[in-house]
């Protein structure tokens, strides 16, 4: 798992028929203290995450796990928006 | 997944039996403001792309996820063709990019 912060989102109407009712967001990793660290991807939506919001999002064939298909193209979901992180810096 | 364009088609007769009847197209990643980077992947097309199309590829055990691509030997299909993208957040992008 791992923290992102979602920055925007993208409209596919022509996409996998499965996710047809999910968002896809762009979302840049970061880490404990906020700093982007990497590239921005792009992530199914499970949560109703909107942009600006910190969340956390699973990667590999798991990310089809909260989708209520077994079988999706997906490597990367969201699946929870953080309240608040507390970390010994 | 990730941004890519396709900027190109692979064809091969010799190759593994469970490959045959794939497409694959050349996708190249592309940036926020639609740059395109160094790394592309040869992608299993699983929703009609032509190319010069931005879509967004779905790799590793990922890309086995779907009718055609089960238990082959693929590790990157395109699962969507972009229509439009909005990166409102200022610092990340300065105009709002519209594809279509």
């Amino acid at each position: 798992m791992f923290l992102g912060k979602v920055i925007g989102n993208v409209w596919a109407t022509q996409k996998y028929e499965a996710l047809h009712a999910f968002k896809l967001m762009f979302v840049q990793p970061i880490n404990g203290e906020n700093e982007n660290i990497g590239e921005p991807i792009v992530a199914v939506d499970t949560v109703g995450a909107g942009p600006g919001e910190i969340i956390y999002y699973i990667t590999a064939s798991e990310a089809v796990i909260p989708l209520p298909v077994d079988m999706a193209p997906v490597d990367a979901s969201i699946v929870g928006i953080v309240d608040t992180i507390n970390m010994k810096s | 997944m990730f941004l890519g364009r396709i900027i190109g088609t692979v064809w091969s007769t010799k190759k593994d039996e469970n490959l045959i009847g794939a497409k694959f197209l050349i996708v190249r990643q592309l940036d926020l403001k639609l740059k395109e980077k160094d790394n592309f992947v040869i992608a299993v097309d699983s929703v009609g792309a032509g190319e010069g199309e931005i879509v967004l590829v779905a790799t590793g055990s990922s890309a086995r996820q779907t009718e055609f691509t089960k238990n082959k030997p693929v590790d990157a299909v395109i699962m969507a063709i972009v229509d439009k993208f909005d990166v409102p957040l200022k610092k990340y992008l300065q105009e709002q990019e519209n594809l279509t």
